[in-house]
C-alpha cells in the first residue's frame, strides 16, 4: 500500500503543481487558450486513472489537465499545448481543452458538455466487440447531466451491457448555476440506480478512498457485465474558466472553500504518506517533480510556434 | 456480365459485401433490423451478419452519433441509417462538433471511417418534417464528405467506397431513387467519391442536377430532343469535396448553365456551382446562370401543394426555353414523375 499511495500522490502533486505553474505564468499572455482548472479534483483524476490499466482508454471534457497528468505523467507535450506550440499534444492545434494522449490511453477531451460521453460508449462496444478487455472511463461534470445525451448514452450502455464507467465529477456547479437551480430530483444516484448500471457514490476527498471504489467498480463490471456510473463531490477551487478564484462574484462563499479546503486532496494525501515515508524522501519526491515542470515549462517556451501551413493539415485522412 | 438491378438493391448489395469482406463493418440505427428494413436496403443483413452487427437501436440520434464516432475511432466501420435526413437534424452536434473535427484536432491521430445514411422523403404527404435534404449544410463544414448518387451503379460503387473511406461520409439517398432501375456491371466494386458524370451529352444547354433532380433532367432532356434541343445532363453525385471540373469543361461547350438543386435555394448549393462557373469560365456564359430548388417554403402535405413545391421536368424544360429564347411548348402530352407512380403508400 505504501507504494502505491506514494505513486497516488506523484500524481495528485504533479496536477497540483503543474497548474500553479500555469497560474504564475497565465498573465504573461503566451498561453493563449482558455484555462478550466482542475484544483480541488485531484483525488478523483489520480484515483480513477491510478486503478485503471495503462491500457485502458479515457476520455474527458475541457477541464482535463487532472486526468491527462494522471493517466501520463508527462509535462513536456503537456505546457507546449498550452503555449500552442508545434512540440504540444496537438501541435498546438487544440489548446488546453482538447488534450490527447492516444498512446497512453487518453482519446481525447471535449469543450462540448456531454458530448464525449456517447463517445465512450461507442468506444466501449468496439473493445467488447474484439473483446480486448480494456475497459473506457468517461468523465465528465453534473452539468453534463442535464444534457439529453447523457441518458441516451446511459441507457444504451446499459442496454448493451458495455465496458464503460461513466464518472460524474460533482462540483455542485454548471458554469456558475448550483444544482437546486437545474435539478428537478435530489439524487442522481438513486436515478441511475433504476438502470441496469452499477452505481457508486462517495464524496472522499481521500484518493485512496476514489482508487479503491475504481477498483470495486471494475470488478463488480467485470462481475456482472454491467457499466458503471460513479457518481464522485469535489469542490472547484477556482472559477469556471482562468486561473482566478472568484468568491467575491457572489455565486458562491468563500465559507464554502474552506469546508472543502481542510481536506484537501493533495495536503491529505501528503500527511499520511508521511507516516510510511521520511520528510527528506517526501521532499525529493516532490523536488523531482517540481524540477520536470520547470524543464517542462523551459522545454514548451523554447519549442517553436507551428508553420501556418499546419492550419490546412489533416482536414480529411 | 452486365445485370439489371433497382438502386434500393444496389444499397443492399453493397452493405453485404463490405460486411462480407471486412468484419469491423457494422450497421446500425433505427429499426435497421425490423421487418421493413429500411425500405428493403438492410434485407437479410441480421439473419447473415448478427445482431452484433446489424441492429436497431433506441430513438437516440444524438447518441448513436457519438457512438458510432467512438465505434470508429477504436477501429470499426460504424454505418449508421437515418430513415430520414430531417431525423439528423438531432445529431448535428456529434456530427459537426465531434465527427467533422476528431481527425483534424488529434492531428491524424484517430480516422474516423464512419458512413451515415440517410434518405430523402418525398411523396404520399411526408410534409415539412420528413423531407428535408440538407446537403449544403453538411457540406459546409470541412471533415465530413458528401455524396449522393443517382443511379443503382454509383449508389453500389460509391456505398462501398465511403466505407472503405477513412473519413466520415454522409450518403443521401432520395427515397423515390429506390426503384430506379439501372445496369450494373458484375464486376462493379468501388467507385471514386469525387467528380461529377455526365449522364446525357449535348451541345446546347448544360443541366447540373442533385440526387433526384437528375431524374427530372434526364426526362426534360427527353423531351427537349424531340425539340431538336441536346441538354447535357451532369450528375453532380459528390457535393463535398466538389470536384467542378465536368461542369465547367460542359459550360464552356454549352454556354448556358441550370442547376437543378434539391433543396431550398437560399445560401445552396447551386450558389457553390453557380460561383464556380464565374470564377472559372464567366465570359463563356452567353446566358445568366439559372439556379432551380425547393420553393422558398417548408414542404406541404397535399399533392398538389407539394408538386408545387418541389422542382421538376417542367420546370427545367422552362429555363432551357428561356435560355434558347423558344415559346413555351405544349406538354400536356408528356408523361411526367414516371418513378413517383411506383411509390405507394402508406408506410
Amino acid at each position: 500500500m505504501k507504494s502505491l499511495n506514494v505513486e497516488l500522490y506523484r500524481k495528485m502533486y504533479l496536477i497540483r503543481r503543474a497548474e500553479e505553474k500555469i497560474r504564475e505564468h497565465y498573465l504573461e499572455d503566451e498561453m493563449k487558450t482558455p484555462m478550466h482548472m482542475s484544483m480541488g479534483e485531484e483525488a478523483i483524476a489520480a484515483g480513477v486513472c491510478g486503478a485503471l490499466k495503462s491500457e485502458d482508454q479515457i476520455l474527458g471534457t475541457y477541464r482535463s489537465h487532472g486526468i491527462y497528468l494522471a493517466k501520463t505523467m508527462e509535462t513536456d507535450n503537456f505546457f507546449a499545448e498550452m503555449y500552442g506550440k508545434i512540440t504540444g499534444t496537438s501541435k498546438g492545434k487544440a489548446g488546453s481543452m482538447h488534450l490527447m494522449s492516444p498512446e497512453a490511453g487518453l482519446i481525447c477531451t471535449s469543450a462540448i458538455v456531454g458530448s464525449h460521453i456517447p463517445v465512450s460508449v461507442g468506444a466501449a462496444f468496439a473493445n467488447k466487440l474484439t473483446g480486448n478487455k480494456k475497459v473506457v472511463a468517461v468523465f465528465f461534470g453534473d452539468g453534463a447531466i442535464d444534457e439529453g445525451v447523457f441518458w441516451e448514452s446511459l441507457n444504451f450502455a446499459c442496454l448493451k451491457k458495455l465496458p464503460v464507467i461513466f464518472i460524474c465529477e460533482d462540483n455542485g456547479l454548471a458554469v456558475h448555476v448550483p444544482a437546486d437551480e437545474r435539478h428537478g430530483y435530489k439524487s442522481i444516484a438513486d436515478i441511475v440506480r433504476k438502470f441496469d448500471c452499477n452505481v457508486f457514490e462517495s464524496d472522499s476527498t481521500d484518493v485512496e478512498v476514489i482508487y479503491n471504489l475504481t477498483q470495486d467498480a471494475l470488478k463488480m463490471m467485470q462481475k456482472n457485465g454491467s457499466p458503471c456510473f460513479m457518481y464522485l463531490k469535489y469542490y472547484r477551487y477556482l472559477e469556471h474558466v482562468g486561473v482566478f478564484e472568484d468568491f467575491k462574484a457572489g455565486y458562491r462563499s468563500r465559507e464554502e472553500f474552506d469546508v472543502w479546503f481542510k481536506r484537501d486532496p493533495v495536503h491529505f494525501q501528503r500527511k499520511k504518506i508521511l507516516q510510511t515515508l521520511s520528510e527528506n524522501e517526501l521532499l525529493e519526491l516532490e523536488e523531482a517533480i517540481d524540477k520536470q515542470i520547470e524543464n517542462s515549462l523551459l522545454f514548451a517556451q523554447k519549442s517553436p510556434l507551428p508553420e501556418y501551413t499546419l492550419a490546412y493539415e489533416d482536414v480529411y485522412a | 456480365m452486365i445485370r439489371t438491378i433497382t438502386y434500393r438493391e444496389a444499397i443492399n448489395e453493397a452493405m453485404a459485401q463490405e460486411m462480407r469482406r471486412d468484419p469491423s463493418v457494422f450497421v446500425y440505427g433505427i429499426d435497421v433490423a425490423d421487418h421493413k428494413r429500411i425500405f428493403g436496403s438492410s434485407k437479410n443483413l441480421v439473419e447473415e451478419f448478427g445482431k452484433d452487427r446489424c441492429f436497431s437501436t433506441p430513438l437516440s440520434e444524438d447518441a448513436m452519433t457519438g457512438f458510432g464516432l467512438g465505434a470508429a475511432l477504436n477501429g470499426m466501420r460504424p454505418v449508421h441509417v437515418h430513415m430520414r435526413v430531417d431525423f439528423m437534424l438531432l445529431a448535428m452536434n456529434q456530427l459537426t462538433n465531434m465527427i467533422a473535427s476528431y481527425h483534424y484536432g488529434t492531428c491524424g491521430a484517430f480516422k474516423i471511417p464512419m458512413v451515415i445514411r440517410a434518405i430523402i422523403g418525398r411523396g404520399w404527404g411526408q410534409s415539412w418534417q420528413h423531407s428535408k435534404t440538407l446537403h449544403s449544410w453538411f457540406a459546409h463544414v470541412p471533415g465530413l464528405k458528401v455524396v449522393m448518387p443517382s443511379t443503382p451503379k454509383d449508389a453500389k460503387g460509391m456505398l462501398i467506397s465511403a466505407i472503405r473511406d477513412d473519413n466520415p461520409v454522409v450518403f443521401i439517398e432520395h427515397r423515390w431513387l429506390y426503384d430506379v432501375i439501372g445496369e450494373i456491371d458484375e464486376k462493379t466494386d468501388s467507385l471514386s467519391l469525387e467528380g461529377c458524370q455526365v449522364l446525357r451529352e449535348g451541345d446546347d444547354v448544360t443541366v447540373v442536377g442533385v440526387s433526384w433532380m437528375n431524374v427530372e433532367a434526364v426526362k426534360a432532356a427527353e423531351v427537349m430532343k424531340k425539340r431538336g434541343i441536346n441538354i447535357e445532363v451532369i450528375d453532380v453525385r459528390s457535393i463535398s469535396p466538389f470536384d467542378h471540373t465536368t461542369v465547367i469543361d460542359s459550360v464552356k461547350k454549352t454556354g448556358h448553365l441550370i442547376i437543378g438543386d434539391y433543396d431550398w435555394i437560399h445560401c445552396g448549393f447551386g450558389a457553390e456551382v453557380a460561383t464556380r462557373v464565374y470564377d472559372s469560365c464567366m465570359k463563356e456564359l452567353k446566358t445568366p446562370i439559372i439556379r432551380l430548388g425547393f420553393a422558398n417554403a417548408h414542404c406541404p402535405c397535399t399533392r398538389p401543394l407539394e408538386n408545387e413545391y418541389y422542382p421538376n421536368a417542367i420546370n427545367i424544360i422552362r429555363a432551357v426555353e428561356e435560355k434558347m429564347k423558344l415559346p413555351e411548348a405544349d406538354l400536356s402530352g408528356e408523361e411526367f414523375y414516371s418513378y413517383e407512380k411506383k411509390f405507394k403508400g402508406p408506410f
